[in-house]
């Protein structure tokens, strides 16, 4: 495990906001490539007059990811940007940081979502932050049996135990977490999405 | 077709030659000063020579919706008695960044000309436009009397330009800044108001990002009377809301600023009580971060509210039925897709008098759901009024369309926007055509539709076969073939705007329109299947139609990629940047 320290005078790494940290866990960034418009996926040019695009296939056709479309859909700059601007974690290319608290802790901490690739890697990760253990999930009991039960905050606004939904669903939605204590918890683990 | 727009020189077949006399022009000036109607102003200006004098003597307003289809000159020429001026430039799909900077655009042409032309001009109505800082400066020092300035989608200014508005216009009734793209430097530009400014009737910066001197703007709203329309920013919290209102009871429309803020409840109570003194209020708008807790404060005057505007608020369903339940009057309702279907039910069910919905999804490019057919179907079934939806989510169903066009059969805009490009129906997994068919069939007013989905050409033949009454088409991500625009452009006869991107439709489909075009306002196409050959044969074929491309360096040589086409007076534009090439 690296823990990387980095300098507040090292002037030539500044992809990331916090400057000084103990870095989590194998936090090197590698964005995929974002292609920013869809001119990447034109139709050749050896193709003239009328093409026929089949519904189900059609290689020049094949629909770009929303995210790498041009102008779509068609929001305003004004609205996208405001939504932007809303979304309190951060979802540059250069991570995604939330926020981390844990009951009875003096501080937050901060945590980049986009390092981990699935819940055992982050409870792995939080465990390791707040020398902690929080266990394992299942599906009926959540985390009985552990003192530390793993909490976040979702879009809605409403507090959430983590584990439940699908990986990805779960990072797109995440805003926050919260480390509770079991004795607080009871009951959450039969939250119903 | 609306001369003014094209500037089209009027022959007129002249009166009668055996009538010995005809109406003094005096008596046709007073009468058609009270005509208001641009389209009844047309209408008239087209009867004969002396009627078209007339008009042309006594309008008073002109709208032109294409600033590159007609010169400044021409229209100074024509109407020497112009006040007010409403101009448009950018193609609509510059809101989405599909025209690069420095199109065009530019209003400074124009006023140079309006300066001498219009010296009492009193109003400027932009939308689209390039507005410098200078040409703000401009207006505010050429035109004495100016009282109104609308800036609505413009970009290339920033606050200083606004600070000369403030600062030199004596008369100033109407400031009203929209989602512009602008340089926000700060919001000093409110405080060169002067002191002895009362007339102030519409304030709206509620886009421009950063804070204003909040005593000037007490200052500002305490004394002018008159002010009935008032949209704060986001900066503005509950508590100086509630100075502002105490000021401004009079007011008609306003624009709420942040409502995240801890107030005791004892300033809740006083909001409401406030909020309660204003009986004239009908429209309202804002409320950023508003939650269960403090929107309450509307309550008392939800009952006359014809128009809400939520859509920067993203609350549930339980908070929109709280506020709807007390708004039955409500008309023109704007939500974000976080109410969810539910909360569409809720419209449904309290919004009898409804005839405008607009949601517009919280994250575009969020895969959750928003809103589905349910929410739809639910709207139409309560509001039988409904004519105009704007309607963005990530899935719908054939079923459904169909049922909410039999439900609302009256719809004039039909605005769909199923998310991801060629989404089929999510349960039969097929084509939407026969969703937009049954629009098209059943709404026979339909003057405005933009299309969404895995669409083939069949959805574009019902379009041709029945949408007689179609004016605008927004198309994206659809069609098979040529055939799919072909059936539109031969079968529309009223079209005046077509907006094209990512279609496989080519130069046959293109050169289908030859005989529309110049009947249409413009038409604009990106990335189909249109060659720098055929567009140069339309270019050939029709004179008097600027047929423009827009180059894109990755692009290949042959093959133009975005296509603007629009009818004009004026000729090739003589400000074209270099990649802009007129045909």
């Amino acid at each position: 495990m690296d823990h990387q320290k980095r300098s507040t005078l090292d002037l030539f790494n500044t992809d990331l906001a916090t400057e000084l940290r103990l870095g989590l866990p194998g936090s090197t960034n590698d964005q995929p490539e974002i292609k920013s418009n869809l001119s990447g996926n034109k139709r050749t040019s050896s193709e003239s007059g009328s093409s026929i695009c089949t519904d189900e296939n059609d290689s020049t056709f094949s629909p770009p990811m929303k995210e790498q479309v041009v102008g779509w859909p068609p929001v305003r700059s004004y609205r996208k940007n405001i939504l932007q601007e809303k979304k309190p974690t951060c979802e540059t290319g250069s991570g995604m940081y939330v926020k981390v608290s844990m009951d009875g802790a003096p501080y937050l901490r901060k945590m980049d979502l986009k390092i981990y690739k699935s819940y055992e890697e982050l409870i792995e990760g939080l465990q390791e932050m707040f020398k902690c253990i929080i266990g394992l999930y299942s599906e009926k009991e959540g985390y009985n049996g552990s003192q530390h039960v793993p909490t976040y905050e979702d879009k809605d606004g409403d507090w959430m135990l983590v584990g439940d939904v699908p990986w990805n669903m779960f990072i797109s939605s995440c805003k926050r977490l919260r480390i509770m204590k079991s004795c607080e918890a009871t009951g959450l683990g039969t939250y119903c999405v | 077709m609306d001369p003014a727009a094209a500037g089209v020189e009027f022959i007129g077949t002249g009166a009668d030659p055996t009538r010995s006399s005809t109406l003094p022009e005096e008596f046709l000036k007073r009468t058609f000063s009270l005509i208001s109607s641009e389209k009844d102003r047309s209408s008239v200006s087209l009867v004969c020579k002396d009627w078209y004098n007339a008009e042309r003597l006594s309008r008073r307003h002109v709208t032109i919706r294409n600033c590159y289809s007609v010169s400044p000159e021409m229209v100074a020429a024509r109407f020497p008695a112009i006040r007010s001026v409403t101009l448009k430039g950018k193609p609509r799909f510059s809101d989405f960044n599909l025209v690069p900077d420095g199109w065009g655009a530019d209003v400074q042409s124009w006023l140079n000309v309006f300066a001498t032309a219009y010296p009492f001009l009193e109003e400027l109505r932009l939308k689209r436009m390039a507005v410098t800082d200078e040409s703000l400066e401009f207006i505010a020092l050429n035109f004495d009397g100016f009282k109104a300035l609308s800036l609505l989608s413009c970009d290339g200014f920033s606050t200083l330009g606004l600070e000369a508005i403030a600062t030199h216009c004596k008369n100033l009734t109407e400031l009203d800044i929209q989602e512009n793209g602008i340089d926000d430097l700060g919001g000093d530009w409110l405080s060169y108001f002067p002191e002895n400014l009362t007339s102030l009737e519409v304030l709206n910066f509620s886009t421009l990002t950063s804070e204003v001197s909040f005593d000037d703007l007490e200052s500002l709203v305490s004394r002018c009377k008159s002010l009935r329309v008032l949209k704060v920013n986001q900066k503005i919290n509950l508590h100086q809301l509630q100075k502002l209102l105490v000021l401004a009871p009079q007011l008609t429309e306003l624009g709420t600023g942040t409502f995240m803020e801890e107030l005791v409840s004892g300033s809740v109570n006083d909001l409401e009580n406030t909020f309660s003194k204003c009986g004239n209020m009908h429209t309202l708008s804002g409320f950023w971060d508003a939650t269960l807790l403090h929107l309450p404060v509307i309550y008392p005057v939800c009952g006359n509210l014809t128009f809400l505007n939520l859509s920067y608020a993203n609350i549930g369903d339980v908070e929109l039925e709280q506020i709807l339940s007390r708004s039955k009057q409500l008309i023109r309702l704007w939500v974000v897709d976080t109410v969810g279907d539910k909360g569409l039910e809720a419209v449904g069910s309290h919004c009898q008098l409804l005839e405008e919905l607009r949601v517009f999804p919280v994250d575009p490019f969020d895969q959750q759901i928003g809103v589905t057919e349910s929410g739809l179907l639910a709207v139409s079934i309560g509001c039988p009024k409904l004519h105009y939806i704007l309607y963005f989510c990530q899935r719908m169903t054939n079923a459904a369309v169909i049922t909410v066009a039999q439900n609302c059969p009256d719809f004039t805009h039909f605005r769909l926007c199923i998310m991801s490009p060629h989404e089929p129906d999510y349960l039969t997994n097929e084509p939407m055509d026969e969703a937009f068919g049954a629009i098209v069939k059943t709404c026979t007013n339909l003057r405005r539709l933009s299309v969404s989905g895995l669409l083939t050409d069949l959805a574009f033949e019902y379009v041709g076969k029945y949408a007689k009454n179609l004016e605008t088409l927004s198309v994206a991500f659809a069609g098979t073939s040529d055939m799919g625009m072909e059936y539109v452009m031969r079968g529309c006869p009223k079209l005046k705007r077509v907006e094209i991107r990512d279609c496989p439709f080519g130069d046959s489909a293109l050169l289908s329109g030859l005989t529309q075009y110049e009947s249409m306002r413009s038409l604009w196409m990106s990335d189909c299947n249109l060659t720098m050959n055929g567009c140069k044969k339309l270019a050939e074929e029709m004179g008097r139609l600027n047929v423009e491309v827009i180059k894109d360096k990755d692009d290949d040589v042959s093959l133009a990629s975005k296509v603007y086409v629009y009818r004009t007076v004026a000729g090739p534009r003589k400000d074209a940047p270099h990649f802009v090439v007129t045909l």
